[in-house]
């Protein structure tokens, strides 16, 4: 592919590079694009990545692997969006998206990426764990097979199979039979929502995995899903009807909100902590819900809710998102963006960071142990402090 | 291993330097028109420390150095022209002190105008900076090092002049304090020691800015922008010497564009005010529209069009896709604010020749004792015509503004030229023996300044 060739080859030059995108809503640091955070150099912001994909598809510049490892550093939480003032800035992400795909479609991309596809081809899932292992957080739960409840209960690959993530969609599924859900889950048939492959710019992976999902669900009679995370909830709202799936789906914090106010789960036992609430950019900035994980945290008693200087659509990645959680192209240091994250957290004075995502769960706690604030800050899922509060075990 | 390499990452750590082409691409650009060069190498210090280790490795090797901040000076300021060591600044980002009382900011060099002005509204909201309008990741340093203006030029003059103290390492390597801190106190006031005056201007040619202390101002809790305009392009310069002498507005700036073209040809002014309380505001409201401006509605020359509270700061600029292509460049100039109306005239025609939509603004500085004013061209990224006409455009207006009787503010390559040109000899035979003295090997931000 040549520039002309580009999707957004009449848009791409139209980047200044101006910086806006670097910047949290209120201004206070340049901070707020997890790669440039992590290495502060201009190659690592979302400008400096428009201008190179423009170079290489011109042939200013050859393909390396830290070309690559530059594109793919993006998590794509959509900060850059969110901040960039010019009428083009819908398409930012997506330029950088369609950037990873034409390297997909070269093959020349980072060996860790490679790895991460392949898994997920052939596994379901990008640890290349067995899909035979896929339902084992369920044992002992007593949650159900799906077999035409009310609710699928889409676990996700991180929650299926990070050993943090799995206490997390075990405690939301007893949160969720403790006020009589209906609900079922699709145990080792669960494959990957694709979110990420579609953020990693694999096309047809992704189209195979909606295809199989979407097949899958309507197969079983699914009409309503709620995911653990953020990232599948993303994947299934936003890009599944384009594949014919058009399923009510939820994240699992909404549920809980209308659970809560609709006094299907007693959360009188209360929560006593200062909390401090991390967006999750999917969530967030994807699908701007900011305020239910907020009204739970709100509702319950005792619960001191503590807001860090960078929130809702200002909020800082954790750096887990474009599959980084897995690649791992921003870890290693103390600019890694989850470690920034937890410092922030630990600024605010509160004793509990509440998150609503199994991917930020695992970067964020590995974080505050590589920041050693495990003494005075701990990371906790909005389900397990909700199941807290109705006094699950 | 190249040794130079090896020992920039001994210096800063391999994650903070680079010789890889991905980085050299990146750091070849400036925003605007000038050509690229590659650095040889790009780094990132944290330190005052790292930076004079750097430059004294740099004066070792004879390689040069090429100090860079926001990045947004879009004349070519930071364009490596002769390689060697690109040295990003914005990892040196640290607001050291606010000193409250005694209304001073002391800043590392890698601050950006968006982090002070948000820290100042977070922390500190009855103290304000001069914001320039630029982008909000413009530094204050970088700022501060070509002259720049702000949001409060009107009263209290270029931001430059509001400079209490610098920490410069000089092109050798030593670290040098000017001001109060030099002599071991706070960072409270440049003067009354001997005026060493070298830094600032010198476009990175005489050492590196690493520390500064700037003013700051008290801020009023309504600040706001009234709008006037003026059919006549011979009565800016009046109005501008009225509202200057209200001593009630805090910033005036005189622009006119073609686009949108209903308002092409109209002379705009936006008037920023600000006030404690709402009988503070409306009598200085009364001043300056009613009593000062209201000659000029009643004649028929002028109107009001309103007054809107809250200041945008930073700014949103979309000057860059103006033409859908991500360029912009701009001559500014120092100019007498008598000359507006033949700016405004002389540079719409340079704008029409070149086909691109004319853009003039003029900002009122000091008591109207100059202006800055700003000649805008926008051009096509993708369109290497449209670039060429923006660069011959920006040429003839760096002649324009010396044949005017201005100066060209921030000069790229060209202008210097022009200036040097016309320089004093003993100013010129001046600035090369400083030049000479300070930096013996030449190697800082070479091709600017080139004295001789």
């Amino acid at each position: 592919m040549t520039l002309a060739d580009f999707k957004y080859s009449d848009v791409i030059h139209r980047c200044f590079r101006c910086g806006y995108c670097k910047f949290p809503i209120n201004w206070m640091d340049v901070n707020n694009c997890p790669a440039y955070a992590r290495f502060r150099i201009e190659t690592y912001s979302c400008g400096g990545r428009l201008w190179l994909t423009r170079a290489w598809l011109s042939d200013e510049i050859d393909w390396t692997e830290h070309l690559a490892e530059i594109l793919y550093s993006c998590t794509a939480c959509k900060n850059c969006e969110v901040k960039c003032p010019l009428r083009f800035n819908a398409d930012i992400l997506n330029m950088i998206v369609a950037a990873k795909s034409e390297m997909v479609e070269r093959g020349k991309i980072p060996a860790a990426v490679k790895e991460f596809l392949e898994n997920i081809q052939r596994h379901g899932n990008p640890y290349g764990t067995s899909r035979a292992k896929r339902a084992e957080w369920i044992e002992g739960t007593g949650i159900e097979q799906y077999h035409g409840q009310d609710l699928l209960y889409y676990v996700g690959c991180v929650g299926s199979y990070d050993t943090r993530a799995q206490q997390s969609a075990r405690v939301l599924g007893k949160v969720m039979q403790k006020a009589g859900v209906s609900f079922g889950v699709l145990g080792n048939d669960e494959s990957c929502d694709g979110n990420e492959v579609s953020k990693l710019g694999e096309e047809t992976l992704f189209e195979m995995l909606a295809e199989d999902n979407i097949a899958q669900f309507k197969e079983l009679g699914v009409q309503r899903i709620v995911t653990l995370s953020p990232h599948s909830y993303n994947a299934m709202k936003n890009d599944y009807p384009t594949y014919g799936g058009e399923f009510d789906v939820s994240h699992y914090t909404q549920l809980l909100l209308r659970l809560v106010r609709d006094s299907k789960l007693d959360i009188s036992r209360g929560f006593k902590a200062k909390v401090t609430y991390h967006d999750p950019c999917f969530l967030g900035r994807w699908n701007a819900e900011y305020e239910a994980p907020r009204a739970i945290l709100h509702a319950i008693p005792g619960v001191e809710l503590m807001e860090m200087e960078r929130n809702r659509d200002g909020s800082l990645c954790c750096g887990g998102g474009g599959g980084n959680f897995y690649i791992d192209l921003l870890g290693g240091s103390e600019s890694s963006p989850a470690r920034r994250r937890v410092r922030e957290a630990d600024e605010t004075g509160a004793n509990i960071l509440a998150v609503a995502c199994p991917t930020c769960l695992t970067m964020l706690e590995d974080a505050v142990k590589a920041e050693e604030l495990e003494d005075r800050l701990a990371v906790r899922d909005i389900a397990e402090i909700t199941a807290e509060a109705c006094g699950i075990e | 291993m190249d040794s130079v390499y090896q020992a920039l990452a001994d210096i800063v750590g391999n994650e903070h330097v680079s010789n890889r082409p991905e980085e050299l691409y990146i750091y070849s650009f400036d925003l605007g028109t000038t050509e690229p060069h590659r650095p040889d190498y790009a780094v990132s210090p944290r330190t005052t420390e790292e930076i004079q280790e750097i430059v004294r490795l740099a004066n070792r090797e004879r390689i040069p150095v090429v100090a860079l901040g926001g990045g947004l000076s879009l004349a070519g300021l930071a364009v490596p022209f002769k390689g060697g060591i690109l040295m990003d600044l914005k990892r040196m980002d640290s607001i050291l002190e606010v000193n409250e009382r005694a209304r001073y900011v002391v800043v590392e060099c890698g601050v950006s105008q968006g982090q002070l002005t948000s820290y100042l509204e977070r922390h500190y909201p009855y103290l304000t900076h001069s914001e320039p309008g630029a982008p909000p990741t413009a530094t204050i340093v970088g700022n501060l090092a070509i002259h720049g203006q702000g949001d409060l030029a009107q009263p209290y003059g270029f931001n430059s002049d509001m400079v209490n103290g610098l920490e410069v390492v000089l092109p050798t390597g030593e670290v040098c304090r000017f001001g109060s801190c030099s002599i071991g106190n706070s960072w409270f006031t440049q003067h009354p020691l001997p005026d060493v005056g070298i830094f600032l201007g010198w476009l990175g040619t005489t050492g590196i800015i690493t520390k500064a202390s700037l003013r700051l101002f008290p801020c009023k809790k309504i600040r706001g922008t009234g709008q006037f305009v003026v059919e006549d392009e011979r009565l800016v310069p009046e109005v501008m010497y009225k509202l200057s002498h209200t001593q009630m507005v805090e910033d005036i700036v005189a622009y006119s564009q073609a686009i949108p073209p209903f308002a092409s040809g109209l002379q705009h002014f936006t008037i920023n005010m600000a006030a404690d309380s709402e009988k503070e505001l409306e009598f200085k409201q009364e001043i300056v529209f009613d009593d000062t401006l209201g000659e000029y509605i009643q004649r028929g020359e002028g109107g009001f069009l309103g007054f809107t509270r809250g200041l945008q700061r930073p700014q949103v600029s979309k000057t860059s896709d103006w033409r859908k292509g991500g360029g912009f460049e701009y001559v500014g100039s120092i100019m007498p604010v008598e000359k507006y109306p033949e700016c405004y005239r002389r540079g719409r025609e340079i704008s029409e020749r070149h086909d691109i939509p004319y853009t003039v603004l003029g900002r009122c500085i000091g008591a109207a004792h100059a202006m800055m004013f700003s000649w805008t061209y926008a051009f096509n990224r993708a369109d290497p015509e449209t670039i060429r006409q923006a660069k011959e455009a920006l040429h003839e207006t760096d002649d324009l503004a010396l044949e005017l009787g201005g100066t060209v503010w921030k000069p790229g390559l060209y202008g210097q030229k022009l200036v040097m040109e016309r320089l004093d000899p003993n100013t010129l035979n001046l600035m090369k023996k400083i030049k000479q003295l300070l930096d013996p090997n030449g190697i800082m931000n070479p091709g600017n300044w080139e004295v001789g």
